[in-house]
């Protein structure tokens, strides 16, 4: 019992970061039908840009160390997405009208780039968050001892998905967004800037993802220039999970990934727990190809 | 005579095939004439390596360029075949020549076992499927699945190739060998490109529907692509177990996967010619750059994106095919008046070549 609490808020906490990943997947997809191969590279910006910031900008000294971490998190967010609406400028958007390919290969370019140049600049060694940022408590939960720091992943992860759930379903501007996933000549025809609100899926997307890389840094401690693709990968098939272009469906992919990765990597073996999540990707395609909460059929051709 | 015109003519690729393979048969020679240091040891290895790719990338060809299919796991069946190879040459003693069909083989029903379950997913979903594959397989070598794959180490000691007695040892034998590989490839696919076979890969490419209602099963051509491009996956893994003698895991990732995808859409899917372009210069300009070491990739990277966003069909696309159009002129002479325009005239003596 205890072991499995253990494993069970473990993979809460990663599974969070899995969502936030998976709604820049998945929002992507639901606009442009474009696997946006570069996301989990925005994520390592992030973490690096996260790291970067932690050194220079001293934040370390602020009051409390949640204050910092919010401060940071807010910091990186807003550069990374400004580096993901670059990359949507460059390199998918004069794509838009060829095949979708072209658009893959230019998304695999950019991954490439991005993994290399962070690579140039930070070093192929892995760097090393800081400690002492968040607090080192632990909560009583069941008689098991959990680290706090755990909850305040899931914490902060279901806080910007609210937010952006809000976002995407109370305002105009999330009802334009959704308008141009379902039609967008339809959407055009409203009035809808449709250029406009793909640009500002490319903000929302690499902001969730660079909170997601902060969150990860924060969390695991150590951070390489690679592991954006082993998250990416893993963001986007539980975005497969819950159905893509599905935004709720993200989010739950996202913790059940997270969940089931974490148990199978205690109770089956560690050495096998990245070849999981491809296993719960085959078994999805083959049952359930639309994902858990996909209303949509998808066209199986 | 334009040269578009000719290049129409039917003997044109087998022209330029000819030239290719006479230059390429050459080159050993010419590295020893130019007094190359060391009989050119290092050009004749990385030709051996762009060799080796450019069978990749063929064999991908089939599957990405001819069919359509988003495969981006084709080093899953590379490394069967090498594993294949290795395993049955150091744990079994079997000469590493008869282990390339058996090498094959099982990359071929590999790739069956794998691609039934998921032929039918539309492109991205293939495409990630495909990815998904190359990881588990890498997972599984380095975890020394069934304990014969050597873990995270790989295998070593991989003997030398013997054809009745010739031992394929010296740089200069592995590249005949590889490119004698390569050669036969080009002219197999090239004449499957153009068999029942090919043609109806090509019509699933072009409309998967239209196929369909032509009668052509298409599931079952699909299977039969991606089996036939595994089958010359793995033996191209024999080749390569064979020229660099040891393996291990991270060879057989899944950056080698997205360059071998790399070579087939720079070089222009579906062009056996364009194929091989692409392998000289994503593999042979890698190795130009080495000096520069890491910005290398970066500029990959970049050169990745400029090159979809200025020339998305690659550097010489497939051209579209023409099938005997002629002789069918006068038997349905409406629709083809249609096609050509006015300028046509059916019982002309003089038969243009309607396109």
């Amino acid at each position: 019992m205890e072991e499995f609490l253990q494993q069970l808020t473990n993979g809460l906490a990663v599974g969070g970061i899995y969502a936030l990943l998976a709604l820049g997947y998945t929002m992507v997809y639901g606009i442009l039908r474009l696997i946006n191969f570069a996301h989990g590279d925005l994520f390592t910006l992030g973490a690096y840009l996260g790291f970067t910031l932690l050194a220079s900008l001293g934040l370390s000294g602020l009051a409390s160390g949640l204050l910092a971490a919010g401060v940071l998190i807010l910091l990186s967010m807003g550069l990374v997405a400004v580096a993901g609406f670059l990359l949507e400028r460059v390199a998918y958007r004069p794509l838009r009208k060829s095949d979708r390919l072209s658009a893959v290969v230019s998304a695999m370019g950019a991954s490439i780039f991005f993994q290399n140049a962070l690579m140039l600049v930070y070093g192929a060694k892995s760097q090393v968050y800081p400690d002492g940022i968040l607090p080192e408590a632990s909560l009583i939960l069941l008689g098991t001892e959990v680290p706090l720091t755990r909850f305040l992943m899931f914490a902060a992860s279901l806080a910007l998905m609210c937010l952006l759930y809000w976002f995407v379903n109370r305002t105009r501007v999330g009802a334009a967004i959704r308008a141009v996933a379902i039609d967008q000549d339809a959407a055009r025809l409203m009035g809808i800037d449709v250029n406009r609100i793909i640009s500002l899926v490319f903000l929302i997307g690499p902001a969730l993802g660079g909170a997601a890389g902060v969150m990860i840094g924060l969390y695991y401690g150590q951070i390489t220039h690679d592991m954006g693709f082993t998250f990416g990968l893993k963001a986007f098939i539980a975005a497969i999970l819950g159905g893509i272009g599905n935004i709720p469906g993200a989010m739950l992919g996202g913790m059940l990934l997270g969940i089931i990765e974490a148990l199978g990597a205690a109770y089956i073996s560690i050495a096998w727990k990245d070849a999981i999540a491809f296993c719960v990707l085959i078994l999805i395609l083959i049952f359930r190809p639309t994902g858990l909460l996909g209303e949509r059929v998808a066209d199986k051709v | 005579m334009n040269l578009a015109r000719y290049a129409r003519y039917r003997y044109f690729p087998l022209c330029l095939g000819g030239v290719f393979f006479a230059i390429m048969a050459s080159i050993p020679w010419l590295l020893n004439e130019a007094g190359a240091p060391g009989s050119g040891i290092a050009q004749l290895d990385m030709l051996n390596k762009i060799g080796i790719y450019a069978l990749l990338a063929l064999s991908l060809n089939i599957i990405l360029g001819q069919t359509g299919l988003f495969h981006m796991g084709h080093t899953a069946f590379f490394a069967v075949g090498a594993y294949a190879t290795a395993i049955l040459n150091t744990m079994y003693q079997w000469p590493v020549f008869s282990t390339l069909p058996v090498a094959g083989l099982l990359a071929a029903l590999f790739a069956l076992l794998v691609a039934v379950p998921i032929i039918r997913l539309r492109g991205d979903y293939l495409l990630v499927v495909t990815i998904g594959i190359v990881e588990i397989v890498r997972i599984c070598l380095t975890n020394n699945i069934f304990g014969i794959t050597g873990g995270a180490n790989g295998i070593f000691g991989i003997a030398r190739p013997v054809i009745f007695g010739l031992a394929f040892s010296s740089p200069r034998q592995q590249y005949y060998l590889i490119w004698g590989f390569t050669g036969i490839t080009v002219i197999l696919f090239y004449l499957l490109e153009h068999s029942r076979f090919g043609r109806a890969l090509n019509y699933i490419k072009q409309d998967e529907l239209a196929a369909a209602g032509c009668g052509i099963n298409v599931a079952r051509y699909k299977l039969a692509a991606f089996c036939l491009g595994a089958f010359w996956a793995g033996m191209a893994g024999t080749l390569y177990a064979a020229n660099i003698r040891s393996i291990e895991p991270t060879s057989f990732n899944f950056f080698e996967s997205v360059i071998i995808f790399a070579i087939v859409i720079l070089g222009g899917a579906g062009s056996i010619t364009g194929v091989i372009l692409g392998a000289f210069l994503l593999i042979g300009l890698q190795d130009v750059f080495r000096d520069f070491s890491s910005a290398r990739m970066l500029i990959f990277g970049a050169a990745m994106i400029a090159m979809m966003v200025f020339r998305p069909q690659g550097l010489l696309p497939a051209r579209r095919r023409h099938y005997g159009a002629r002789r069918y002129l006068g038997k349905f002479p409406c629709a083809v008046r249609r096609q050509c325009g006015a300028a046509y005239n059916p019982y002309a003596e003089d038969e243009g070549d309607c396109v």
